[in-house]
C-alpha cells in the first residue's frame, strides 16, 4: 500500500543527500482494514490521572517479556524504593517499588494469557518511603553518549509499556541507521485510555522522552501519532510541541480504528511502507516506541527514578468509578479495583489489557506488572460469553477486516485439514493476532485462538515483540 | 473474586448467521408481495411446500450425519434456500415437483457436500436446475400478469392450492388457458421466427421495457438488494459485476441492431437477473471471497447468463450461469489472493 495521492509531510533537514529520505503522512487516510465501533473510552477518561496510594505489599514479577531476571535480594532483606532487586541477562533491572522488607522470593501466580506462576519478589512496606541512592537525575542527557543513555535505560528497568515488555534499551540500539522515531500514542484497543490521559496531561514529558530516544538512536526526526478520537491529547501534544519549539518532531492523527496502533500497522499508516515479513520496523529505518515508555525515560533522566510505577486504566461497567491510576508496580489488582469504587453489577470477566488482545484473569489476587496498561472489569452485558461455534459460511468479513491481508477463513480450513504447507503458503506467520477476524465472524469461530495455538505448535521463533 | 477465563478476543460483533438469514428473508418480503399481486398466490404455496420439505430434509440429514440438529436448524439457511427456490418456480407448480427440487437442494447439493459452508453449488440453483432437466414441462408455463388489460382466467387461492396438491384445475379450465409463456421465452421463440422486437413487444405480456408485472417485482427485488447492501449482508461487487456482465454485451448488440436484440433493460427486468444478482450469486458459501474474486465471479455470472440467453436453448440462464461460476470459485479464489502484509 502506498500513500500516494495525498499530502505527505516532509521534515526539514532531508536535504542532505546521504541521509535516508523521511516523509510521513500527518493525516493518514482511513484504513480499509480493522474494526470501527463504540470504543467505551469515555467511561475512564473523564477524570485526571490519580496517584494510587502506596500498597502495603508489592509483588514484583521477575519475568519481563522474553526474559526472566535473577533475584539480587533474599527474604528478610530491607530494600529502598528504586533499589535493584533483580537483573536479567540483558542488563535490564527490576526495582523495589516500595520501601520495606522482602518477605518472599518464589513462584507466585502472575497475569498471563493463561493462569500461570512465575518467580516473584514480594516486599512488605515498612515505614516512610526512602529512595535508593542510585536514583540520581541527569541534567542534560544529550551530553551522554548514546550507549550510556541505553545503559541507564536498561539499568532503570525500562521496557515497552505498550504491553510487550521488550527491553527499550535494545530497541534504542538497533545497529542500523534510523530515519525516524515513531511515537505510538495510538491506543486503538477499546476501553484503554492510559496513553491518552498521559498525552493529555504530560505531553511535555513524552516529548522530552522522545528527544532522549532520538539522541540514543541518532535519529533527526520523530513523529507522535495519536488517534482521531482523542482531541484533548492531540491539542496537548500540539501545544507542547509548539512550546518546545522543536522542528524535528511532528504530529500525526490516525483514524480511530483498531488495530491502527499495532506496530506494523502504524508504520504502514504513517509512512506508506510495510515492514518486511519476518522483519522489524528498524529494517525500514524506524523505531516505534510507546508514549508511556518515553515518559518513563523522561522521568528517569529528570528525577533519577527508575521504572517503579505506571499508569493503569481501571474501567468497565463492573467497577463503580472508572479512571486512570498511577500505581506502583506490584500493587495488588484488588486495591486498584477498590480505588475505582469497587465492583458493582458483579463483573463476569476481569481483563488485563484490552478486550481484543487482553488476558482474562482467573481472579483479582494478582499484582500490577509493567505490562498492566488496563484492567477491565466487564459485565456479561459488555462482554458476552462466546456463542457456540457454527460452520464457516465464507462470508469474507474476516478477509475484509484483516490488517495483515490474510485469508482467515482459508487458514481456518487448512488448520482443520492439518494442511501445514497451505498454512505457510497463506502466510500464517504474518498474523498479528489482533482478533479482528473473530470480532466480525458471524459463525463465532475462535479463529485467533486457533491461529495462536498453531503458531505456538509450530514453535518457530516468535515475532520480536514491540 | 473469581472470573471466567476465555481466550482473546473477548469482544465480538453481535451479528450471527441466523441474523444474516433473517435479513435476507426480510429483504425478499416486498418482492414476494409484488409477485403475489401480479401472479397470484402460487408463490406462497410454493414457499410452504419448499420450506416444509427443506426443513424436514435438513433435520433428517443432520440426524443421519449425527449432528446436533437444533442449533444447525436455527441458522435459517434451509428456509432461505427454500424461499429462493420457490421464487424461481412458476406459480402453478405441482407440490411434488417443488418437493423434489427442495429435497435435492438440501439433501444432495448441501448435505452430501458437508452441510452449511461446504456446498460447492448454490443449493437453490442446484435444485432448480435439477427440475429444469427432469421436469421441463412443469417449469415452462407461467401465469399471465395481473395488469388489467389482459384477458385471462385468474385462479383463486383455493383453485391454485387444488392444482398444487392434486394437479387438477376447476372444471372446464385447461392448463393452456391459464398459463402463458414468460417474456423471455416469447422473445426467444419469436426472434427465432424472424420477427422483430417491435412486432414482439405488442404482446400484452410485455410492459414498458421488460415483462409486465416483472418490472415491478424487479424493482422490489432491487429494493431488497439495496437493503442487504445497506445492512452489510452483501457487498456491491457481485451484483454490480453481474449486472454489468449481462448488460454491457446486451447493450453492444442492442446498439448494433435494436430490432433483433432485446434491450439491456429487458435483460435486466427479465427472468432471474435481479434475483440472481442480489440474492443468488451473492450467496457467500458458493461465491468467491475477496473483492476482486467477487468482481470476477459476478462478471462471469452476467456474461454466462447473456451467452445462454443469446446463444443457448434456455430462455433464461441465470441458474446455470451461477452453477458454472460456483465451479470456478476455487480457481478464482486461488488467483485473487491478496498479498499478505510485508510479503
Amino acid at each position: 500500500m502506498t500513500a500516494t495521492g495525498h499530502v505527505m509531510s516532509s521534515s526539514p533537514g532531508t536535504t542532505d543527500s546521504t541521509a535516508p529520505r523521511w516523509r510521513y503522512d500527518p493525516q493518514p487516510r482511513r484504513p480499509d482494514w480493522g474494526i470501527h465501533g463504540t470504543t467505551f473510552k469515555n467511561i475512564s477518561k473523564q477524570t485526571p490521572i490519580r496517584i494510587a496510594p502506596l500498597p502495603a505489599q508489592a509483588t514484583l514479577c521477575l519475568q519481563q517479556g522474553p526474559f526472566t531476571a535473577t533475584p539480587l535480594v533474599v527474604p528478610g532483606e530491607r530494600v529502598l524504593t528504586g533499589q535493584p532487586i533483580a537483573v536479567d541477562t540483558g542488563g535490564t533491572r527490576i526495582h523495589a517499588s516500595v520501601t520495606g522488607r522482602v518477605s518472599a522470593v518464589g513462584l507466585r501466580p502472575v497475569p498471563g494469557p493463561q493462569p500461570t506462576r512465575a518467580p516473584c519478589v514480594v516486599i512488605q512496606r515498612e515505614g516512610d518511603e526512602e529512595w535508593h541512592e542510585s536514583c540520581e537525575p541527569v541534567a542534560d542527557p544529550s551530553r551522554l553518549a548514546p550507549a550510556e543513555v541505553c545503559r541507564r535505560i536498561a539499568a532503570a528497568g525500562i521496557v515497552g509499556l505498550g504491553g510487550a515488555l521488550y527491553p527499550t534499551a535494545r530497541k534504542l540500539a538497533p545497529g542500523v541507521p534510523i530515519r525516524a522515531l515513531l511515537v505510538n500514542g495510538v491506543e486503538c484497543e477499546p476501553w484503554i485510555t492510559c496513553d491518552e490521559v498521559l498525552l493529555r496531561e504530560r505531553a511535555a514529558s513524552v516529548i522530552a522522552g522522545a528527544r532522549i530516544a532520538m539522541h540514543a538512536l541518532g535519529a533527526a526526526h520523530a513523529v507522535i501519532a495519536v488517534e482521531g478520537d482523542m482531541p484533548e491529547a492531540r491539542v496537548a501534544v500540539h501545544d507542547a510541541l509548539q512550546a518546545a519549539g522543536d522542528s524535528g518532531i511532528g504530529l500525526a492523527v490516525v483514524t480511530a480504528k483498531y488495530p491502527a496502533g499495532g506496530e506494523r500497522q502504524l508504520v504502514q499508516l504513517l509512512t506508506g511502507e510495510e515492514v518486511p515479513a519476518g522483519g522489524l520496523p528498524r529494517d525500514l529505518g524506524y523505531v516505534v516506541q510507546n508514549a508511556g515508555t518515553l515518559a518513563a525515560i523522561a522521568t528517569l533522566f529528570r528525577s533519577g527514578e527508575p521504572l517503579v510505577a505506571r499508569i493503569v486504566t481501571v474501567t468497565g461497567n463492573g467497577v463503580a468509578a472508572p479512571g486512570n491510576f498511577e500505581a506502583r508496580i506490584g500493587t495488588p489488582l484488588r486495591q486498584l479495583v477498590d480505588l475505582a469504587g469497587g465492583y458493582r453489577y458483579p463483573p463476569t470477566r476481569l481483563l488485563m489489557g484490552g478486550p481484543m488482545m487482553g488476558w482474562a484473569l482467573p481472579d483479582d489476587d494478582l499484582a500490577v506488572t509493567k505490562a498492566t496498561n488496563c484492567l477491565v472489569a466487564a459485565t456479561a452485558a459488555e462482554l458476552a460469553p462466546p456463542r457456540p461455534e457454527m460452520p464457516c459460511i465464507r462470508c469474507g468479513e474476516c478477509v475484509q477486516t484483516c490488517p495483515a491481508r490474510l485469508l482467515p477463513h482459508e487458514l481456518h480450513a487448512a488448520l482443520r485439514r492439518g494442511d501445514y504447507a497451505t498454512l505457510a503458503a497463506l502466510a500464517l506467520d504474518a498474523c498479528i493476532e489482533c482478533g479482528c477476524c473473530d470480532y466480525v465472524c458471524p459463525s463465532a469461530i475462535p479463529l485467533t485462538a486457533r491461529f495462536v495455538a498453531a503458531r505456538r505448535q509450530d514453535a518457530a521463533e516468535p515475532d520480536a515483540p514491540s | 473474586m473469581k472470573f471466567g477465563v476465555v481466550q482473546a478476543p473477548h469482544w465480538r460483533n453481535a451479528g450471527d448467521v441466523a441474523g444474516m438469514m433473517r435479513e435476507v428473508l426480510y429483504a425478499l418480503a416486498p418482492a414476494a408481495v409484488a409477485y403475489t399481486y401480479f401472479f397470484g398466490p402460487g408463490l406462497l404455496l410454493n414457499i410452504v411446500v419448499a420450506a416444509t420439505v427443506a426443513i424436514a430434509t435438513e433435520a433428517l440429514a443432520l440426524r443421519l450425519r449425527g449432528r446436533t440438529s437444533r442449533l444447525a436448524l436455527s441458522d435459517g439457511s434451509a428456509l432461505v434456500c427454500a424461499v429462493l427456490l420457490a421464487f424461481c418456480l412458476p406459480p402453478l407448480t405441482p407440490w411434488w415437483v417443488t418437493a423434489c427440487g427442495s429435497a435435492f437442494a438440501i439433501g444432495v447439493a448441501k448435505h452430501l457436500y458437508g452441510g452449511l459452508g461446504f456446498n460447492v453449488f448454490n443449493p437453490a440453483m442446484a435444485g432448480y436446475v435439477l427440475l429444469l432437466a427432469a421436469f421441463p414441462g412443469y417449469l415452462a408455463g407461467w401465469l399471465p400478469p395481473n395488469v388489467g388489460d389482459l384477458d385471462y382466467r385468474a385462479l383463486s387461492l383455493a383453485e391454485s392450492a387444488t392444482y398444487t396438491v392434486t394437479g387438477s384445475l376447476p372444471p372446464g379450465v385447461e392448463l393452456d388457458a391459464v398459463t402463458r409463456a414468460t417474456p423471455l421465452t416469447v422473445v426467444k421463440a419469436e426472434l427465432g421466427q424472424m420477427r422483430t422486437m417491435g412486432e414482439i413487444v405488442v404482446d400484452p405480456v410485455f410492459g414498458d421495457f421488460g415483462g409486465a408485472g416483472w418490472e415491478w417485482i424487479g424493482n422490489f427485488i432491487t429494493l431488497g438488494g439495496l437493503w442487504l447492501l445497506y445492512r452489510g449482508i452483501i457487498r456491491w461487487q457481485v451484483p454490480a459485476a453481474m449486472l454489468a456482465g449481462l448488460m454491457l454485451p446486451a447493450l453492444l448488440l442492442y446498439l448494433t441492431d435494436a430490432e433483433t436484440h432485446p434491450s439491456p433493460l429487458f435483460h435486466l427486468y427479465s427472468g432471474g437477473t435481479l434475483l440472481g444478482a442480489f440474492f443468488i450469486a451473492t450467496d457467500p458459501v458458493s461465491s468467491a471471497v475477496t473483492d476482486r474474486g467477487r468482481l470476477v465471479c459476478g462478471a462471469g455470472c452476467g456474461l454466462l447468463t447473456f451467452a445462454i440467453r443469446h446463444w443457448g436453448i434456455y430462455p433464461d440462464g441465470v441458474a446455470v450461469a451461477v452453477l458454472l461460476m460456483n465451479l470456478a470459485v476455487p480457481t478464482i479464489d486461488r488467483y485473487t489472493r491478496p498479498r499478505p502484509y510485508g510479503y
